[in-house]
């Protein structure tokens, strides 16, 4: 869905359900799309496909679905990812690469690895995370170009 | 070398070839899917075993030219559709991945 924002940036918002794992990304390949439609770079597009498919899949994981909200200005994209999940333990722990807490149907999926978080960071120029256990979290990232 | 040709030469099975002429520039492996995201580059040739619809998800974001299922593994057709749908070009051989990658030195 596109909005216009009031203060002149660009916005998609998209729910993302909680319930169906196959058909986690489809928020991603829908913004991969109209980025390309309004002409972003290639490079940029791909950064921000990618960060916002591995928050996707981990509010299918953990979270049962959210929302993810992407706005785009001159000099950047921002998305936000917001859930009302179980919040994240230990932040720091997440952030490391290798370091999963998802069940066994899911790494027989292919995910799973411990590369979702640190993905999201390595693919954004500034990424901050807001969560509180038994409430949720909110994520928001930003790239630049 | 273009998909359409790697595909001819190796003797792949097509599943998709939605964008045949794409060309292909080196070789990543790998099966898990964030770790695929993470590392494959643009324009790769991405071999793998998985063969869920995360896959055409993955393949999509990291903008591969290609995927190669390996050792046999099929695809159902709901990911031939989503394949299809999205541009994703996907083949298969019965050979292993490193059998495949042998193949593919010098070639892409």
């Amino acid at each position: 869905m596109v909005k216009a924002m009031s203060d002149e940036r660009l916005g998609f918002h998209f729910d993302v359900d909680g319930t169906n794992f196959t058909s986690a990304g489809q928020a991603s390949v829908e913004v991969k799309k109209n980025l390309r439609q309004i002409g972003v770079p290639p490079e940029i597009i791909r950064k921000v496909s990618i960060a916002m498919y591995e928050g996707e899949i981990n509010m299918v994981i953990h979270a049962g679905g959210g929302t993810a909200d992407v706005y785009v200005s001159e000099h950047c994209v921002e998305i936000v990812l917001r859930d009302e999940g179980p919040g994240i333990a230990n932040v720091d722990l997440a952030m490391q690469e290798g370091f999963s807490t998802a069940p066994d149907n899911i790494r027989s999926l292919g995910f799973g690895a411990g590369m979702g978080l640190p993905n999201m960071k390595r693919y954004t120029d500034e990424m901050n995370i807001e969560t509180q256990l038994g409430k949720g979290t909110c994520i928001t990232m930003r790239v630049n170009f | 070398m273009n998909v359409h040709d790697l595909a001819e030469k190796l003797g792949l099975t097509v599943f998709s070839l939605p964008e045949s002429d794409r060309e292909a520039k080196g070789v990543y492996i790998g099966d898990l899917l964030s770790w695929v995201m993470g590392r494959a580059q643009s324009g790769q040739v991405w071999i793998t075993i998985m063969s869920n619809i995360n896959v055409i998800a993955v393949a999509s974001l990291s903008d591969v030219a290609c995927v190669i299922l390996a050792e046999g593994v099929t695809v159902e057709d709901n990911i031939l559709e989503a394949a299809n749908q999205r541009g994703i070009n996907l083949l298969g051989s019965e050979k292993s991945a490193y059998e495949i990658a042998l193949e593919l030195s010098g070639l892409v």
